[in-house]
């Protein structure tokens, strides 16, 4: 039984209801409750979660460092998109 | 001390006998499980049984009336005085093995913990209560595992087939009674075992069922546990879990 032959789930964790599911890290498991359980073994034992999130990893979309100009710096100099009057939750423009 | 307190010191041993060596079986796997994730899953699973045992031992002492603490109990204690069901301390095998015999113990602490919630002995229905949050978790966790090796692989098919018998003649003791429990059956104390063995029979059936496994045709069980009849293994496992404060009397870490 080798690791490599088990699909890659990430984890989120939500400290407590109706905060966001964070990212906490990842599990290996066959299917879909073996990672729950997996991950709750492995990312709740202190007291950090009141609910669990797994996603297969493969699923995930990511945009890659490549992406960072094209994607994200076309907003930095236009402050009129900014929150500047009230907080978004998640978003920093210190 | 009353013959009630006897009874009751007596009563929790058995109890907190069974999730320590449990406990010290599973910690046995550290650092060694298949996988990281279920090598913290054991882990996990064996700190909640050493927890329970440090609880209902705690409270055997406090009966019993001899003046001995937690420590005394688990580390002092020969193997013909420790009460824990048989079925704990049968080696760990393989995963298939280590599976089966989680699943035997944590469904009958299942329905134990339910029915001794109800117990007029506030102590032993609180500790009941907090244990059986415990329990559930390994019910699921060792349910999962038995479904997928019993419905799995050919091999792995074969593996919880072996272990199944290897453990089963095992599971007679695990609803022996005596005396004990009859008194405190009496005083509203004591868990009814027949209910107990009749949900432990239906959930293993249930589980089986998924598994592609069938339970054993009833045969030869080997019990007297409650009396302290041992199989070979319980010395071996004391020997190891005892050998520091036996060393070392009165050590501190």
């Amino acid at each position: 039984m080798s690791t490599s032959e088990w699909p890659l789930w990430e984890v989120f964790t939500q400290k407590r209801a109706g905060l966001p599911f964070e990212h906490a890290g990842s599990v290996h498991a066959p299917d879909k409750e073996l990672a729950l359980q997996n991950a709750r073994d492995v990312y709740s034992r202190r007291g950090e979660a009141t609910c669990l999130w797994v996603v297969p990893a493969e699923d995930i979309v990511s945009s890659t460092p490549e992406d960072v100009g094209s994607f994200f710096e076309p907003s930095n100099d236009k402050i009129y998109r900014h929150p500047n009057f009230y907080k978004t939750p998640g978003a920093s423009f210190e | 001390m009353s013959e009630l307190n006897k009874n009751i010191a007596e009563y929790s041993l058995r109890i907190g006998d069974t999730s320590l060596i449990l406990g010290q079986r599973l910690a046995e796997w550290c650092g060694h499980g298949p996988i990281l994730e279920e090598d913290i899953a054991l882990t996990n699973v064996s700190l909640d049984l050493i927890g329970q045992a440090r609880a209902f031992l705690t409270y055997a002492g406090e009966n019993e009336g001899l003046n001995r603490s937690e420590d005394d109990l688990a580390f002092l204690r020969e193997a013909r005085e420790y009460k824990n069901r048989l079925m704990a301390e049968q080696p760990n095998g393989d995963y298939a093995q280590t599976m089966i015999r989680q699943f035997f113990l944590s469904v009958y602490q299942y329905y134990f913990f339910t029915e001794l919630m109800k117990s007029k002995d506030a102590t032993l229905a609180a500790l009941a209560e907090k244990s059986l949050k415990e329990v559930t978790y390994h019910v699921r966790h060792s349910s999962e595992w038995v479904i997928r090796f019993g419905d799995g692989t050919e091999e792995s098919h074969v593996r919880t087939l072996e272990a199944i018998d290897t453990l089963w003649k095992y599971t007679g003791d695990l609803f022996e009674t005596d005396h004990v429990d009859i008194d405190l059956v009496k005083a509203g104390i004591a868990v009814d075992m027949n209910v107990v063995r009749g949900n432990w029979d239906k959930k293993i059936n249930e589980v089986f069922e998924k598994a592609t496994l069938t339970v054993p045709e009833d045969s030869f069980m080997i019990g007297g546990s409650i009396k302290g009849l041992h199989s070979e293994h319980l010395g071996h496992l004391l020997s190891e879990m005892q050998v520091l404060p036996r060393s070392f009397p009165g050590v501190e870490w």
